[in-house]
């Protein structure tokens, strides 16, 4: 029979329809899955009750695969099959990839993303990433009875699109459907409940294993927006451990150790450093192979003092992060800790010096990013009811704009703004008495609309006749929390309106939006100059335009072989506006805008002569 | 008759509304859907409803609303762990049978 968890007050699932969703921290070191059961987020543990797998994939020569501490057991005698730390390498070229000398990996420099040569082949960073997901991804499903309708997967504020585009495809290989990618500091506030307090400023301090990271967040009307980042990614846990071990040894006054004994003080000085976390004092008692004996007792002020420097180096990235985003420390609200490290008492009290706050340590440093992906997950799996009123925190995947004369795009929301945004732009008239405008809304990177994806079009009508470049029409663009657009234009002297909504992303895949954001890059020098032959274009046919209007009323101004000689420029000009090169039709603009020079001056001193026939001088206020 | 909660279940559903942070204790319920006719419901409860029918077992409110009662008469709610997997079971002595995995019954 199966087994029911508690569903908030109206939410119970139908049977075989409950929406099991997960959050899934995929770190450098470890990674953990978890999801909310009985309205709680909790991590999920393996058969042997550990909730962390350490982040580490061995390809074995008889083509079966270890994930986890099975692999972490065959990292000395196997170090070329078995790959730590992936999270490096993901969505990087190798000379993106920092001390790959030092590395124990056959590396292959293909296009786009390094590849590791092992026992079972050449495997891409994504493919072994997708290893490390399907042992939590069946984790989760053996935990939870039942098949995942997706997962949040947390990656760090910094990551680029090439790195997040590698998580989303290390996912797919997975067969785990990915809900969103949420970035870590802000699965670390969601999980602490901070996007339901009060606006403000947070900072995230994470130490983990071997990475040191410090973000910004700013929330406001329940979005986080990632002010700045900094960090250190050689700074973590592991260096206490260092420092801790090389004390051991130089109190001990013993011979320098061999591999193993020294392997087996570095984990003694590890187990000293987690103990000094809730103890005052930790013995080290270790008996060596080569026959010595180890028999020390550290306190924590000791400890505190040979790390000192350790901890003031965490500070550095800390200002730098706060400078970038231009606070003072005591500008921030409140102060999340992440990682395992954090849980050594003289780094929060330095924290906590540093930003003249108690630090935010009550949830499981270890555990916070995954239980805020969950906590994300189960809102966007629908477990959760509209009211409890969770704003869904994403970002715009291709620019929003609009077409403009000549068919090209003018961008009015830059992609990766943050939902929900609004922007507005004014917008002119082109021709002398317009009185209606067609709208036309397209999303993409490129240049010309006609590479852009359509999304609506839509007319402003009733605009007041008024000269070309009078009206002032404002186009408002607003993505609301739920990706959805509306464009409404409004020509200010008047107030008539026009709107129309519109869901942006819908029926794209993330295919095409990649595929269209490459075409952007790839199709830059082209887009650059169809851009420049159809602005010019553009003016030409208004240039012309306008000084056919103005024969037509004035021609009689003009001699016969002026009239003459003008045609003749407008006659070239739409010759050259038939060809493929910009400058040139720039310069039959030129050469047309001085045979109407004379023209123009004529116009001008004939209407000022018919605006002031008939009227007296101090009929005119000067 | 009643229903009750074993002693782990009411550990467990303590243990999470405190958690939780708010409510006054457990709605057990029928609704009908599911392949077999009936499926339970269980849900925290925030606020009782006036006409529900307000049970105590081992310190927890078990809230169950009338028209829900005869088909949970003397139902015990468990606690159980079934590999990686735990949650809640129903053991309803009114169940003539169940669909096979059991997350829908009839009466």
């Amino acid at each position: 029979m199966a087994l029911l968890q508690i569903a908030e007050p109206g939410m119970s699932a139908e049977p075989h329809k409950h929406r099991l969703a997960v959050g899934i921290d995929l770190g450098t070191t470890n990674s953990l899955v978890a999801t909310v059961r009985n309205g709680i987020a909790v991590c999920l543990a393996d058969e042997t009750g550990r909730s962390m797998l350490p982040s580490v994939v061995r390809y074995r020569a008889d083509g079966s695969i270890d994930v986890g501490h099975k692999a972490v057991a065959a990292q000395a005698t196997d170090a070329k099959n078995t790959i730590v730390s992936v999270k490096r390498f993901m969505g990087r070229g190798l000379k993106d990839v920092a001390h790959v000398e030092t590395m124990p990996y056959d590396f292959e420099d293909s296009t786009g993303m390094v590849r590791l040569r092992t026992v079972q082949g050449v495997k891409s960073p994504v493919e072994i990433s997708a290893e490390i997901l399907r042992t939590l991804r069946r984790r989760a499903e053996a935990s939870l009875a039942g098949e995942l309708v997706g997962a949040v997967i947390t990656v760090p504020a910094y990551f680029d699109d090439a790195q997040r585009q590698a998580t989303k495809d290390a996912a797919t290989l997975a067969g785990l459907p990915v809900l969103r990618l949420l970035n870590e500091p802000t699965a670390a506030a969601v999980a602490y409940g901070l996007d339901n307090a009060a606006e403000g400023v947070y900072a995230v301090y994470d130490l983990g294993g071997g990475t040191f990271d410090l973000s910004i967040l700013k929330l406001s009307r329940g979005v986080f927006e990632v002010l700045s980042t900094n960090g250190d990614a050689a700074l973590g846990g592991d260096d206490f451990d260092h420092r801790l071990f090389c004390w051991i040894l130089d109190k001990a006054d013993i011979a320098p150790p061999s591999m193993e004994d020294a392997r087996r003080l570095q984990m003694k000085a590890r187990e000293a450093k987690e103990l000094l976390s809730s103890c005052e004092e930790a013995p080290v008692h270790v008996a060596l192979r080569s026959g010595e004996e180890v028999n020390l007792v550290v306190t924590r002020d000791e400890f505190a003092d040979m790390t000192r420097h350790l901890v003031q180096k965490t500070l550095g990235p800390v200002r730098k992060a706060l400078r970038d985003a231009g606070l003072a420390p005591d500008e921030v609200k409140g102060v999340v800790m992440v990682g395992g490290a954090t849980r050594m008492p003289h780094i929060q009290r330095a924290v906590a010096e540093y930003f003249g706050q108690e630090p935010l340590t009550n949830l499981d440093p270890d555990k916070v990013v995954a239980l805020g992906a969950a906590m994300q997950a189960n809102v966007l799996a629908g477990n959760r009811k509209d009211e409890d009123d969770w704003l869904l925190l994403d970002v715009i995947p291709l620019s929003l704009g609009l077409e403009t004369m000549g068919g090209l795009t003018e961008k009015v929301i830059p992609r990766n703004s943050t939902l929900p945004i609004a922007r507005a732009q004014e917008f002119t008239t082109f021709k002398d008495g317009q009185t209606a405008m067609a709208f036309h809304v397209v999303q993409g990177e490129r240049e010309l609309v006609s590479d852009c994806r359509s999304l609506a079009r839509f007319e402003l009508r009733g605009i007041p006749p008024m000269v070309a470049g009078a009206a002032r029409i404002r186009v408002s663009f607003q993505v609301d929390a739920d990706g959805l657009l509306s464009v409404s234009a409004r020509e200010m002297s008047s107030g008539v309106e026009a709107s129309v909504l519109v869901k942006p992303s819908y029926g794209l895949t993330d295919d095409e939006i990649a595929g269209m954001l490459k075409s952007g890059v790839e199709h830059a020098g082209d887009d650059m100059l169809a851009r420049a032959l159809r602005e010019q274009q553009v003016e030409a046919e208004r240039v012309i335009e306008a000084t056919e209007h103005a024969i037509e009323q004035d021609g009689a101004l003009l001699s016969a072989d002026e009239r003459a000689a003008i045609e003749k420029s407008i006659t070239n000009l739409r010759a050259l506006c038939a060809g493929q090169d910009h400058r040139a039709i720039k310069s039959g603009i030129d050469a047309l805008s001085r045979a109407t020079d004379d023209f123009a001056a004529r116009r001008m001193d004939s209407s000022i002569r018919n605006a002031l026939a008939g009227h007296k001088v101090d009929e005119f206020e000067t | 008759m009643s229903v009750t909660l074993s002693e782990s279940a009411a550990k467990h559903v303590s243990n999470f509304i405190a958690k939780r942070g708010r409510g006054v204790g457990i709605r057990l319920g029928v609704k009908t859907s599911g392949c077999s006719g009936m499926a339970y419901k269980l849900e925290f409860v925030d606020e009782t409803q006036g006409e529900d029918v307000v049970f105590e077992s081992h310190g927890v409110k078990v809230i169950v609303d009338p028209k829900s009662l005869p088909y949970l008469e003397g139902t015990e709610l468990d606690f159980v762990r079934e590999g990686l997997n735990e949650g809640f079971k129903f053991n309803n002595p009114n169940v003539k049978d169940q669909c096979g995995c059991g997350e829908s019954f009839n009466v």
